[in-house]
């Protein structure tokens, strides 16, 4: 073709790249729209609302990607040479830069702004006064769940007094600390925030529960409080999201969601039960 | 240049060596480079920089920790004083150096080096009896937060004086073998200003442990 | 093109090692650090075949592994602590030894005396010294491989108090992770030598009429980065220094009071494993544009030369690439939005993160619009500079998800985020890299790649990279976790199987594919087509004046003298479709 502007040849390496980009296109778009893999089944409220991020996130970047990589596709296999012709020698357009610079930066404030909104409900919101409260703690490779039981007061802890058998170092002497329930399992009431409050005894951890989209790092030294509101029943596992050694990959523990506060009640009164008895 | 030449001819590139133009200030320019500055004092600049960036690498975990609630300062023998004017000293003379460099003074600055070459191992000197005095106190690496960064800030600083001092030792011998001049001290410049920032990350870190 | 011949003056030959081994010529050492970082890169390949192998087949006896690795394959199966020292280790060769090597100490090296017009660097023993410190680093990093213990397990990120405490908290936190900070305190020490020479050569040595805004991308983005590296590099240095205080001294800087390791209550006090972090993000962000900046400069220059067209807009390339390095500084927070750093910290950083994002978009726009009106000859070159356009466009987007700190409470630490780094930092600047060495291979030894294979090496790379790194953003989603030994043991992931399958076994038809390329290389350097000109790509930079391979003091008696911009391709009204630089105003009509 003649100088500069126009179309230029279209070859094999060029139809082959745009081959392949609208292959990428195809296939992304399927597994992002058909989903045949996808989130975990969402049973938190917080969840729905980081799900909505990231749909929204999605979207954007969704087109940003296919448009990318499409006009990058059609721009390969519709400018090719074959070694002699001459190419465009324009190389400057301010106005179309700032309108797409200044236009990703719009949606990058709207996509922050949305953000934030979720991010400030999950951490900048204060639990309603009598949510209840589980202390959780990390361990290598062990998650522990301590329960202040009915008088709602949680017995004193002391890293001294850890050992094989007083897995968090509860003080016993500590009259609050009676009725406290130390467990491996965690139970929580559907409907009803829970505080959790992430402890570690040794090095990180995260306590990562994938379908109440929780994830928080359990950092030695720290006490963290994060909280959530499960909207489904049932039995959920939960993961160590931070590498912590070896066994970092089998450090599983298991939520329950109870129907209703009575049963998580009965619950507790059954462990404390069992344990007394041991 | 004829440093250059000798460097490219040892470093195997056979070039003939170009004709330069003199640079103002003590010889290094870059041949036909029209950049101010020279070579080895951006080099210079380039390396107090990094480790400025490493001081305060260390000054933003003194901070982030200053702030624990166990915190407990240790306070610091009278040597801690001692040795910072030691050093302090140590820039005096090694400033008179130059200014003797300027006029020519040879003997003056061969003088004058050499007592900064003495302060600045007094320096470390006197930083290792106050580590010893410390010890013996009580106050150990581990006693408090406080004290270990005691301890690695001033053994950081302790290392870099005496990269300072090797750089020290070749400028003497410069100095000592005829080759600095008032036309041609850079080296000298270069050592000097690498030993004052030295001096005054010194000072800093003292006002950091002592006052902060 | 006429042919200058760099002429050799009176002065001795100079024997096979002065002249190939302990050279002090930038060029020699430019490809001493490319050959090594190679050879790092075989490494930690390998290293991550294992782990696909792993995570594909969790718990699989492999009979063959179990007498080559007795201890490491205890019973034919891989153990727990072998596969998280495999995933520590081959981050770290990976980040460090590979990339920032190959792209800052390979390419940096070999080009810029002979982009500027130059004859060799500011300082070229210091600059021998930096590659003999690095050759050194890498020694020991592989040594971390084989002490008793192994190698650490703590990832290449390393987190305190799990690397604060020596090897209570595993094997392979003794030895090998003594070994580790020492490799890269030696690594830092030669990256900061390496620092000084490029920015010093750079600012200093620039040839007559060569002013800062007619350098070739490259170039910026070296000098750019050997900045960013100064600045970043001793904060790493600092953390490393406390973090060796806590495992040999004992002091406290990152253990709090009251942890307790292996059934043992520890002495420290006031210590905070979130300080680590901080000081370990700061260099680690930077460090990540210290290597994808490299990659988009190289890239940039090698597309316009094969698009016959000038980079569009380059003044905004130079200050996208500023921008994002300075950004760089403040956005390390992104890795810490779930680490119980403040959640007014985490919105901070949110929105600078947002920010970064920017730049790169623009960078991105304009490399469409090079291609836009192009007339694009496609060598294996131009085909790996294109192919990085799409790949960093893939990972950069992803990004995008991760900054934003809702979205990542879910996603951090699963393979979404291995998925995002991989696209953004391992193959968009291998890509860069790759094209680099196509196209600048006929510089060095004076011959060409085999380009049929070279063919092959890109379009299976690139369905490859594809095939095993999209789907890990799958992964991700349904929650998949980084650096676990066995994904089978969760219900929840038990859906991922075949797809852990699918991306292991792309990832071994990929590192069959990078074979194709090891061979073409070795190969080519002594039996390429040999390259009959100066400038067979007809680029414009100055590279292109001296004779394949470049000789000693690369240019011939008189340096060059640049009258224009890297980027007249297809000038109006020129005689030829590209001008190079040295060519005066006027004199390309004729």
């Amino acid at each position: 073709m003649a100088d500069g502007n126009g179309p230029g040849r279209i070859t094999i390496a060029g139809l082959a790249f745009a081959f392949l980009m609208l292959v990428l296109i195809i296939v992304s778009v399927w597994l992002f729209i058909a989903r045949p893999w996808w989130f975990p089944q969402l049973a938190s409220v917080r969840g729905g609302d980081i799900d909505g991020v990231f749909s929204a996130v999605l979207i954007v970047t969704g087109i940003a990607f296919v448009g990318v990589q499409g006009v990058l596709g059609y721009f390969v296999a519709r400018y090719g040479s074959r070694g002699t012709e001459r190419a465009g020698y324009w190389h400057d357009n301010p106005k179309a830069e700032a309108g797409l610079l200044i236009g990703t930066a719009v949606i990058m404030t709207i996509l922050v702004f949305m953000g934030q909104r979720v991010w400030a409900s999950i951490y900048f919101t204060d639990a309603p006064p009598g949510t209840l409260e589980v202390q959780a703690t990390g361990q290598q490779f062990q998650w522990y769940f301590h329960y202040a039981g009915p008088d709602g007061v949680f017995g004193r802890t002391d890293a001294k007094l850890i050992s094989d058998s007083n897995t968090l170092g509860l003080d016993r002497k500590d009259p609050a600390s009676k009725d406290d329930l130390i467990t491996p399992e965690m139970h929580v009431v559907v409907d009803k925030p829970v505080k959790v409050r992430l402890r570690s005894k040794d090095v990180i951890h995260s306590f990562f529960l994938p379908n109440m989209r929780y994830k928080q790092d359990a950092v030695p030294g720290m006490s963290i409080q994060v909280g959530f509101t499960p909207t489904k029943t049932g039995k959920f596992e939960i993961a160590c999201a931070e590498l912590c050694g070896n066994g970092h990959y089998r450090m599983r523990a298991f939520l329950t969601v109870e129907k209703s506060e009575q049963d998580l009640n009965n619950w507790i009164k059954e462990q404390l039960a069992q344990q007394a008895g041991n | 240049m004829p440093v250059l030449t000798e460097e490219r001819v040892s470093g195997g590139i056979g070039a003939p060596p170009r004709r330069t133009p003199p640079s103002g200030g003590g010889g290094g320019g870059e041949s036909d480079s029209s950049f101010p500055v020279s070579a080895k004092q951006i080099a210079t600049w380039l390396l107090m920089t990094g480790i400025a960036m490493l001081f305060a690498g260390l000054t933003s975990a003194y901070v982030v920790l200053r702030g624990v609630p166990t915190w407990e300062k240790i306070p610091l023998p009278p040597q801690v004083w001692m040795n910072t004017l030691i050093l302090a000293a140590s820039s005096l003379t090694l400033e008179l150096a130059r200014r003797s460099v300027k006029v020519d003074k040879i003997a003056a600055l061969r003088q004058w080096l050499g007592i900064t070459a003495i302060l600045g191992i007094a320096f470390l000197a006197g930083q290792i009896v106050l580590w010893r005095e410390l010890t013996a106190s009580g106050v150990l690496l581990t006693s408090t937060l406080h004290s270990s960064f005691f301890y690695v800030l001033s053994g950081i600083h302790a290392v870099h004086i005496l990269g300072g001092l090797i750089a020290l030792a070749m400028v003497s011998i410069k100095a000592w073998s005829g080759r600095i001049s008032s036309i041609s001290f850079e080296p000298l410049r270069l050592c000097s200003t690498y030993w004052h920032f030295m001096g005054g990350v010194w000072l800093y870190l003292i006002l950091l442990l002592v006052f902060a | 093109m006429q042919v200058q011949h760099a002429t050799e003056h009176a002065h001795p030959q100079l024997g096979f090692w002065r002249k190939y081994v302990f050279s002090t010529d930038h060029k020699i050492i430019g490809i001493q650090y490319m050959i090594t970082a190679m050879a790092m890169a075989v490494v930690g390949g390998l290293l991550s075949m294992l782990m696909r192998l792993q995570l594909a087949w969790p718990s699989q006896a492999w009979p063959a592994l179990g007498k080559i690795f007795p201890v490491a394959f205890a019973g034919n199966v891989m153990e727990p602590s072998f596969y998280v020292s495999l995933v520590t280790m081959h981050g770290t060769i990976m980040v460090f030894f590979l990339f920032t090597a190959v792209l800052t100490g390979g390419f940096g090296n070999f080009l810029i005396p002979l982009q500027i017009g130059a004859r060799d660097m500011a300082f070229p023993f210091l600059n021998a010294l930096s590659y003999w410190v690095f050759l050194l680093s890498c020694i020991v990093i592989i040594a971390a491989l084989f002490v008793a213990g192994g190698a650490p397990l703590g990832g290449w990120t390393a987190y305190a108090p799990l690397s604060a405490v020596g090897d209570a908290s595993g094997p392979g936190e003794g030895a090998g992770m003594t070994l580790w900070i020492t490799a890269l305190g030696l690594f830092t020490v030669s990256g900061l030598m390496g620092g000084l020479n490029y920015v010093t050569t750079i600012l200093t040595m620039r040839t007559k009429g060569l002013s800062m805004m007619r350098l070739p991308l490259t170039q910026w983005s070296l000098l750019i980065t050997a900045v960013l590296g100064l600045l970043a590099f001793p904060v790493l240095l600092a953390a490393a220094i406390l973090l060796t205080f806590d495992r040999v001294g004992g002091t406290s800087f990152f253990i709090p009071s009251g942890i307790i390791m292996n059934n043992r209550l520890l002495g420290n006090s006031g210590g905070h494993p979130l300080l680590w972090q901080h000081l370990f993000w700061f260099f680690g962000h930077p460090e990540v544009y210290i290597v994808i900046l490299p990659a988009m400069g190289m890239a940039s220059d090698i597309l316009s030369t094969f698009c016959r067209k000038p980079i569009f807009s380059y003044k905004m390339m130079v200050y996208s690439m500023v921008s994002i390095a300075g950004l760089s500084f403040i956005v390390w927070g992104h890795h810490m939005f779930v680490s119980g750093m403040s959640p007014f910290l985490g919105s901070v950083f949110t929105m600078t993160t947002l920010v970064i994002a920017v730049p790169s978009a623009v960078k991105t726009f304009n490399w469409l619009g090079t291609i836009w009106g192009a007339r694009i000859r496609f060598t294996t070159a131009s085909l790996f500079a294109i192919g990085f356009i799409s790949v960093f466009v893939s990972g950069g987007l992803s990004g995008i998800f991760l900054g934003s700190s809702a979205a990542d409470i879910y996603l951090q630490d699963t393979y979404f985020v291995v998925a995002h780094f991989h696209l953004v930092m391992a193959i968009a600047p291998l890509f860069a890299a790759f094209a680099g060495i196509y196209y600048w291979f006929p510089k060095m030894f004076g011959r060409f790649m085999n380009e049929m294979l070279g063919k092959l090496h890109f379009w299976g790379s690139l369905i490859g990279v594809y095939a095993v790194f999209f789907p890990m953003h799958i992964l991700g989603i349904t929650g998949h976790m980084r650096r676990i030994y066995d994904p089978l043991f969760y219900d929840f992931l038990k859906p991922d199987k075949n797809i852990n399958i699918f991306v292991s076994v792309s990832a071994f038809c990929l590192a069959t594919v990078q074979v194709v390329f090891l061979l073409n290389f070795i190969i080519s350097i002594f039996a390429g087509k040999r390259v009959k000109e100066n400038n067979p790509w007809q680029a414009t930079t100055l590279e292109w004046e001296t004779p394949c391979p470049t000789g000693h003091g690369n240019f011939g008696d008189e340096l060059p003298v640049v009258h224009r911009w890297a980027f007249d391709y297809s000038v109006p009204g020129a005689k030829h479709d590209f001008v190079p630089q040295t060519v005066p105003p006027g004199a390309e009509k004729v």
